[in-house]
């Protein structure tokens, strides 16, 4: 009995010593869960400058325990049970409203994150960057009509933007390209079908090993050919950054080119640079050549259709897409850059044919590869540069022809032919009916986003002309290169089994492929040695800075909006990105005048 | 433009904010005309935005008829429809007078309402008491048992509980009863099982204390054990107290109110105060009880909407697995979704209720009609379907959405009224 004094004496000294550094705090009729509370309690409790801490309701049972805890305040006795009660003991009144800010953020923010690693899918731009508040990128997919108002929505939320989307009006793609480079970021496309970001394939690209070559192209098919070589050469990349293909166009000023350049000078793990694009506007080439000649980097480059003959300091020109992916992986190896990358023995297999079959067919879903064909072939005719033909015909020329089936006008209403057999078999069957043709020269490109077994869904047709053929007493030779790795989602070596199965001609290019097309018919494409002469105006070495968006951009893994079609989100989830797929559609079901009063209730 | 908020995202947000501070308490239960003045002449209330008596379904129809019976403004239905049909009676909408009524929504003079009081704007709001399933007023009946469950209501039942109530003092706190009842199971629109058990548990102790006879209180207490749905009126009164005091902010594009009366949907937005933007009512589609089809349900009705005004009922889907399947969706992933769907148009999450089966996600919180015309995500609504007919009763139960019509119309007129756009063509 002696002692209770002297408790009562040591707990009102506790108390007055004390109850300088006590805040209480209650939030009234503000029910919570005890659980959810006792979580809170931990997390503010690890604040900085917090000496202690309790939130409980205000009951008489959970007010006893603030006194066994040391934290009871005069305060709290006048707290309800449907309060919620903070008592907080701090140095510094300042926390007071940290605490407060936290308690409420807590609050608004219980979801627990899920363990699930799927994607999660919106209808809206601000649900998706809740999803994916670190999102980095949108990839757009939408009707070429919606892409650029969607693409600012992108840039206006400081993201990088992939259109994929084609039918954006050149007008639309010099301003959103402004104002991403104003703003320090990237838009690639429009039109732009392959990016690798980081190890992350987007879009239609192959899944390629990592290293120290960073691409830059205005050409799908063609960052998809030299990235696949590379990888098939030993080699790896870095980034492969699609620019669209009107980039390099006058109009547009290789706006997005510059900036990519720029960001692959300064990546780290970037050692050689590639440059991929059809021949450019004679100003903006030269501005292009301009900075890769001021950055310490090797560089290669490729402008298809051109015939270079000679390297320029650190400067590498290839004339095919495998020479260039050679060059750069010599180059990203240090090994010396050869003379001559033609100088290997090219097995012609031996043919028997009609006296009228003459010609090749060349029949391509791959835009570029097709180029590359067309290329050529009219070097091997003699017929010097290609001109584009009417109806996606990169070649029409002594019953010769090479096609592009991804060309603007088959894919109206219809699936792309990296998609869809059909057109493919149907031009297939019109050049078997051609007396002249004796070879069917053709791409499978693999990867993400193509025909998860377009070698089984051409087979059938291949088979079928072949038997019309010999029924008719003539061979139809199929000459083809698939494009991809063995790291693609589709099987590359049972993709090749079949074709060969099937009596295809296969080689590991699309260079070979061609080159082998045009021997069976005796037709050579000579490639002279490539000598190394100086630049011709040696460009100071000049210190290039780029933003930290793009810095940022580059050194990470892509957390990407995917806005449009859903299964461009399988790619990013299964190679280390995030992703959260945005269910698009338009704005107000597309109705003009709602779309206006949205428009001015922003 | 938007008063003393620079854009309407402040404004949209001054309401919520209002939502999520409200203070709801249930207070009282008295005769409807003893709060409502307008309830001293011949005035029925009604469901949803105005209608014409033409224009009610007939399961509406019955109900006035029934009301007319119970004020005793008539001695049997034939002279009841006849006074009905020549313009006798007034009709008001509930929601013009501070109450809210569940599917007809009639309501007389005499009938006891719930008064829930919002002490975060002072404001009150009135509902009937929920009269179980069965042959009940609100879906059209009017039989001598429904007249005699009314009269029991005002004689009874009302006086009880407000007697109970007296003794507690200071009402009771709705917010902590319906913050429980989310982590139970419950969406309070369909499912309203764990409301009802805690509005018992909690009134039963004052019950008992009051000075009411025995077999009151026992028959009292036996009804409220009874009745699943009783505490959906009282969440359809706070509902309309703390919307109301949210829309005393008049500026936005937040949905303040959406009710249907049979003919017409309606809905109010922050920005446009009272007016209504209508358009057609939809048909609830559902699970139908045994003998009952798709064909014999009546066209969408009731004031209980607000309850997904406020953001839960079909809203808070995901919190009542419950009820997912009667009511039309598959399973978990299809609650899920239908939350996860109804977010997209909503601003943000009420963390007052905290549902445990979303991650604890707090309820939806206030419906941006941008963002519903925007994305063309029409609010989906929990409902029962009554039949066509007046008089059988509830037949099923389901889901319905609201019409986008509604928001297109409210949207573009706040923006006309802004002057921001010119009006369209007609």
């Amino acid at each position: 009995m002696l002692y209770i004094p002297a408790y009562y004496e040591s707990e009102k000294y506790i108390k007055e010593v004390r109850s300088l550094m006590l805040y209480t705090i209650i939030k009234e009729n503000s029910y919570q869960d005890s659980v959810n509370l006792m979580l809170l309690t931990n997390k503010i409790s690890t604040m900085d400058g917090i000496n202690k801490v309790q939130i409980m309701m205000g009951t008489p049972a959970n007010k006893d325990i603030f006194k066994t805890a040391g934290l009871h305040t005069e305060e709290l006795e006048k707290a309800a049970a449907n309060d919620m009660c903070i008592v907080v003991d701090t140095d510094s009144e300042d926390k007071i409203q940290e605490v407060l800010d936290e308690v409420d953020q807590y609050l608004n923010n219980q979801a627990i994150a899920g363990s699930k690693e799927e994607f999660e899918t919106v209808r809206t731009w601000d649900k998706a960057l809740k999803a994916l508040p670190n999102a980095n990128i949108a990839l757009i997919s939408t009707p070429g009509q919606y892409a650029a108002e969607e693409a600012e929505k992108a840039l206006d939320n400081d993201m990088h933007v992939l259109i994929f989307s084609d039918n954006v009006s050149i007008e639309d793609e010099r301003r959103i390209k402004e104002k991403a480079h104003e703003k320090g970021l990237l838009v690639m496309g429009p039109d732009c079908g392959t990016e690798i970001v980081s190890g992350v394939p987007l879009a239609f690209a192959n899944v390629v090993k990592q290293g120290n070559i960073g691409i830059v192209g205005a050409s799908g098919t063609g960052i998809q050919e030299v990235t696949v070589q590379i990888d098939r050469l030993g080699g790896g990349v870095t980034h492969a950054i699609g620019t669209g293909g009107r980039d390099l166009s006058d109009k547009i000023g290789a706006i997005t080119m510059l900036d990519a350049i720029k960001g692959l000078a300064n990546h780290k793990q970037t050692e050689v640079i590639t440059l991929i694009s059809k021949p450019p506007a004679k100003e903006v080439r030269d501005e292009v050549v301009q900075l890769l000649q001021s950055v310490s980097k090797p560089v290669v480059a490729i402008f298809l259709g051109e015939e270079p003959h000679a390297h320029e300091g650190n400067f590498y020109y290839a004339n095919t897409l495998e020479e260039t992916a050679a060059i750069s992986v010599d180059l990203a190896k240090g090994n010396a850059v050869k003379a001559n990358y033609y100088q290997y023995n090219l097995e012609v297999p031996a043919v028997d044919l009609k006296p009228e079959q003459k010609t090749i067919k060349g029949l391509y879903s791959g835009g570029t590869l097709g180029y590359e064909a067309a290329t050529l072939i009219s070097r091997g005719l003699g017929l010097g540069k290609s001109e584009h033909h009417e109806d996606g015909y990169l070649l029409k020329a002594n019953g010769f022809e090479v096609a592009d089936l991804g060309d603007d006008i088959y894919t109206q209403g219809k699936p792309h032919p990296m998609i869809d057999p059909n057109t493919r078999i149907e031009f297939f069957q019109k050049a078997a009916q051609d007396e002249q043709t004796a070879i069917i020269l053709f791409d499978v490109v693999l990867g993400y986003g193509s025909h998860e077994d377009m070698a089984g869904a051409l087979l059938p047709g291949i088979e079928k002309i072949q038997k019309a053929a010999q029924e008719n007493g003539r061979n139809i030779y199929f000459v083809a290169t698939v494009c991809g790795t063995d790291q693609d989602p589709q099987n590359i070596q049972e993709q090749k089994a079949k074709l060969e199965k099937a009596g295809v001609i296969l080689r590991d290019s699309n260079n070979q492929a061609i080159r082998t097309a045009l021997a069976m018919l005796d037709i050579k494409v000579e490639e002279a040695d490539k000598e190394v002469v100086p630049a011709k105006v040696e460009a100071p070495k000049a210190e290039i800075t780029i933003s930290s968006a793009i810095e940022k951009f580059l050194n990470e893994k892509p957390s990407v909006i995917n806005v449009g079609l859903k299964k461009f989100t399988e790619s990013i989830t299964a190679n280390g990105g995030r992703a959260v797929q945005f269910d698009w559609r338009p704005v107000a079901g597309g109705n003009e005048r709602m779309r206006k009063v949205l428009s001015v209730l922003r | 433009m938007y008063g003393q908020f620079k854009t309407i995202d402040e404004a949209n947000r001054a309401v919520i904010d209002k939502v999520v501070s409200s203070s709801p308490f249930l207070v009282d239960v008295v005769p409807a005309k003893s709060v409502i003045k307008e309830l001293n002449g011949k005035v029925l209330l009604h469901a949803g935005p105005p209608i014409k008596w033409e224009n009610m379904t007939s399961p509406m129809q019955g109900s006035c008829v029934g009301a007319t019976l119970f004020e005793g403004w008539a001695t049997n239905s034939d002279e009841a429809f006849a006074m009905l049909k020549n313009g006798e009676i007034e009709f008001i909408p509930c929601h013009h007078v501070d109450a809210v009524g569940p599917m007809g929504g009639i309501t007389s003079g005499s009938m006891p309402v719930l008064v829930v009081e919002n002490r975060d704007g002072g404001n009150r709001a009135y509902c009937t008491m929920n009269e179980g399933i069965g042959a009940v007023l609100r879906f059209g009946a009017y039989s001598q048992e429904v007249i005699n469950r009314l009269g029991w209501f005002r004689d009874v039942l009302g006086p009880v509980i407000a007697k109970a109530l007296k003794v507690k003092g200071d009402g009771l706190n709705v917010n902590v009863a319906m913050a429980k009842a989310i982590t139970m199971g419950d969406e309070f629109h369909q499912r309203n099982i764990a409301g009802s058990l805690i509005f018992l548990k909690d009134i039963a102790p004052y019950i008992i204390q009051t000075d009411a006879t025995d077999k009151d209180k026992q028959d009292v207490i036996k009804f409220l054990a009874d009745t699943d749905q009783f505490f959906l009126n009282i969440a359809m009164a706070t509902t309309k107290a703390v919307m109301d005091t949210a829309r005393t902010v008049q500026h936005g594009t937040v949905v303040t109110a959406m009710c249907r009366n049979g003919y017409e949907f309606g809905i109010r937005i922050a920005g446009m105060g009272d007016q209504w933007f209508t358009a057609p009512v939809n048909t609830p589609q559902g699970l139908f009880f045994t003998g009952y089809d798709q064909d014999m349900a009546c066209p969408d009705m009731g004031d209980s909407a607000i309850t997904e005004t406020f953001g839960v009922g079909g809203f808070a889907m995901i919190a009542a697995p419950g009820v997912t399947r009667f009511v039309g969706a598959g399973g978990m992933d299809d609650a899920v979704k239908t939350s996860n769907e109804m977010m997209e148009i909503c601003i943000d999450h009420n963390s007052n209720f905290s549902i445990p089966t979303w991650d604890f996600k707090g309820s939806c919180l206030g419906i941006d009609a941008r963002k519903v015309v925007e994305t063309g995500i029409e609010p989906v609504i929990n409902t029962g379907i009554a039949h066509k007919e007046a008089g059988v009763g509830q037949i099923g139960a389901g889901t319905v959405r609201a019409p986008l019509a509604c928001f297109e119309k409210a949207i573009d007129a706040y923006a006309v009224k802004l002057g921001l756009i010119e009006p369209a063509a007609e």
